[in-house]
């Protein structure tokens, strides 16, 4: 069985999977020790683990487990609340972002985040791109459409809305409203994106141009996605952080939690036997 | 009796109520707006927006009531809306968990409700007895008090309608706070937030009592701000009270005068807010 048909599978049936250990690539995220709260409540338990760059690593869990709210710490996000807060370490490029004084602006323009339901702004398509670029970057007009369109053909949408950049982005289905604001993120040029259940809202055909989109974008991104699908986690992962209760109960390469999990509750979840 | 046709009972009879209580609630208004247009029709002439507010027995017609209407509403207007959208967006951009915030709204809520008389009157202690006589710009500040809470009220709920999903799309993107309010949450709202500039245009296009302490009236043809100045809600209620016919006369076209201008400024919104926003 080729490793592509493994993938597709559900794995864990398969006794002897081949190990390919990944190429080696850089740890672009270290998180270390990290605790969350809303309020008085505890969300995250002590989470230590890396995201690689050009990789992707999938976050699996069921409902309330914490994965979304990770996400939400690594471009502190979170903070547009008050009452929640995070303590421990999160190294971006040996930095830690979590350390009071760091400008969230320009944090938040490295690390591209979309959301589970699209969010077009109330504005034209190509502004709704525009906005982003505008921020940090002062460019000339063709300048900026080559920007635009650019992040519109990555993001796989160039073809279907080149004739109607001037109208609303709200116009849009709700699977290309998702590939708006992918390429609104990527537009600004992140070194890390975060995907927060970005198919979820999505008819299959949608769910598959996003998670071929999210292959080609590992070319250059540090991906990191949570998903309710378990799939979608084998399919476009390469490695995969399974979350309970808070807690992190097992990361590994994506291949190794599919096909030989450590933890009975990791096999327990991704085998569909509670969760 | 079966429960399907208790159903269909029970429908029919909520339905027949409903619609008797909005016939009822709709009469009422077409008879109010049938008597203007009677009485106020024959007002209706070339003299009415060209002549000045006449003595007693002759002609004339409400164009210094109608000049001072219009001046004193833009001037509580252009001091009322930014006020009351700047304080609208605070409370539910800056502050819409804090205490303070909580205070604001309540005491913004019982500015909304308070009789036009007590904000007249304030006024009139404020600015008429400190200046010593009555004056256009007392009577603007009068109808500003009354405009700032009803735009403060509209601001905040129609930005408290737009999803934080927005708001955080904008923000992950790096944007600081004030352009993701300027940027998405104002254009987001915009609709909502015009509507309630021009619901608190109409409110105070017909409010009598504050000016009657503040502007108070002016029989002649005046631009000057710092003097009493006509207007059209106490021309018409002077006018009104009075025995001349002629008076009477010109007091109903000032009133039809009043509600035209009124749904013009309803459908003028209508159509503003409808054309800022984008088509699908």
């Amino acid at each position: 069985m080729s490793p592509a048909a493994l993938r597709q599978a559900m794995p864990i049936s398969q006794p002897e999977p081949r190990r390919e250990a990944l190429p080696a690539s850089r740890q672009k995220v270290f998180i270390r020790e990290v605790d969350f709260y809303y309020g008085t409540f505890q969300a995250l338990k002590n989470i230590t683990l890396p995201l690689h760059d050009k990789r992707v690593t999938a976050f699996i869990g069921p409902s309330g487990c914490g994965k979304s709210t990770l996400l939400r710490v690594l471009n502190r996000i979170y903070e547009l609340y008050p009452g929640q807060r995070a303590t421990g370490e999160v190294l971006v490029d040996g930095e830690n972002i979590l350390a009071p004084g760091r400008d969230l602006n320009l944090l938040r323009a490295k690390i591209g985040m979309v959301f589970q339901k699209p969010t077009p702004f109330p504005m034209s398509i190509y502004d709704n791109i525009a906005f982003g670029i505008r921020l940090y970057e002062k460019l000339r007009h063709h300048e900026l459409d080559d920007r635009v369109e650019s992040a519109l053909r990555r993001a796989a949408l160039w073809d279907e809305v080149k004739d109607k950049l001037a109208q609303s982005g709200l116009g849009l289905s709700g699977g290309q409203q998702q590939r708006l604001c992918i390429a609104r993120a990527i537009a600004v040029r992140p070194e890390i994106l975060l995907l927060d259940e970005p198919a979820s809202a999505l008819d299959p055909i949608s769910t598959q141009r996003i998670e071929e989109l999210i292959a080609e974008l590992k070319a250059d991104y540090c991906i990191a996605i949570v998903t309710h699908n378990m799939q979608q986690a084998a399919r476009s992962s390469d490695y995969t952080a399974f979350m309970y209760l808070g807690e992190l109960i097992e990361f590994d390469e994506t291949e190794r939690i599919f096909t030989h999990p450590k933890q009975r509750h990791t096999e327990d979840y991704i085998t569909g036997r509670f969760g | 009796m079966n429960v399907y046709t208790r159903r269909r009972i029970s429908n029919g009879v909520v339905m027949t109520l409903s619609v008797a209580a909005t016939a009822f609630g709709v009469l009422w208004l077409v008879l109010v707006l049938w008597t203007l247009l009677q009485s106020g029709i024959a007002a209706i002439t070339p003299a009415l927006i060209t002549q000045m507010t006449p003595p007693p027995g002759s002609t004339g017609g409400l164009l210094n009531a109608i000049f001072g209407s219009v001046a004193m509403t833009l001037i509580a207007t252009a001091i009322g809306a930014p006020t009351g959208i700047l304080a609208g967006t605070f409370l539910a951009e800056y502050s819409r968990r804090s205490r303070f915030g909580e205070i604001v709204r309540f005491i913004n809520d019982i500015l909304l409700s308070a009789p036009s008389i007590i904000v007249g009157l304030f006024v009139y202690e404020l600015m008429v007895v400190r200046m010593g006589h009555f004056s256009a710009w007392a009577g603007a500040v009068a109808l500003a008090i009354i405009v700032i809470p009803v735009v403060v009220r509209t601001t905040e709920d129609m930005l408290n309608l737009v999803p934080n999903s927005l708001r955080e799309a904008a923000a992950a993107l790096g944007s600081p706070k004030w352009k993701v309010i300027v940027m998405v949450s104002y254009r987001a709202a915009i609709q909502g937030m015009v509507t309630g500039v021009m619901l608190a245009v109409a409110r105070i296009a017909g409010e009598t009592a504050p000016l009657l302490f503040t502007a108070l009236n002016n029989q002649f043809w005046s631009t000057d701000l710092n003097a009493p100045m006509a207007n059209l809600p106490v021309v018409i209620f002077q006018f009104a009270m009075s025995p001349y016919a002629n008076w009477q006369v010109l007091a109903w076209g000032g009133a039809l005068l009043i509600t035209i201008a009124v749904l013009f400024l309803n459908i003028g919104a209508r159509a503003l807010a409808s054309w800022s926003t984008f088509k699908q």
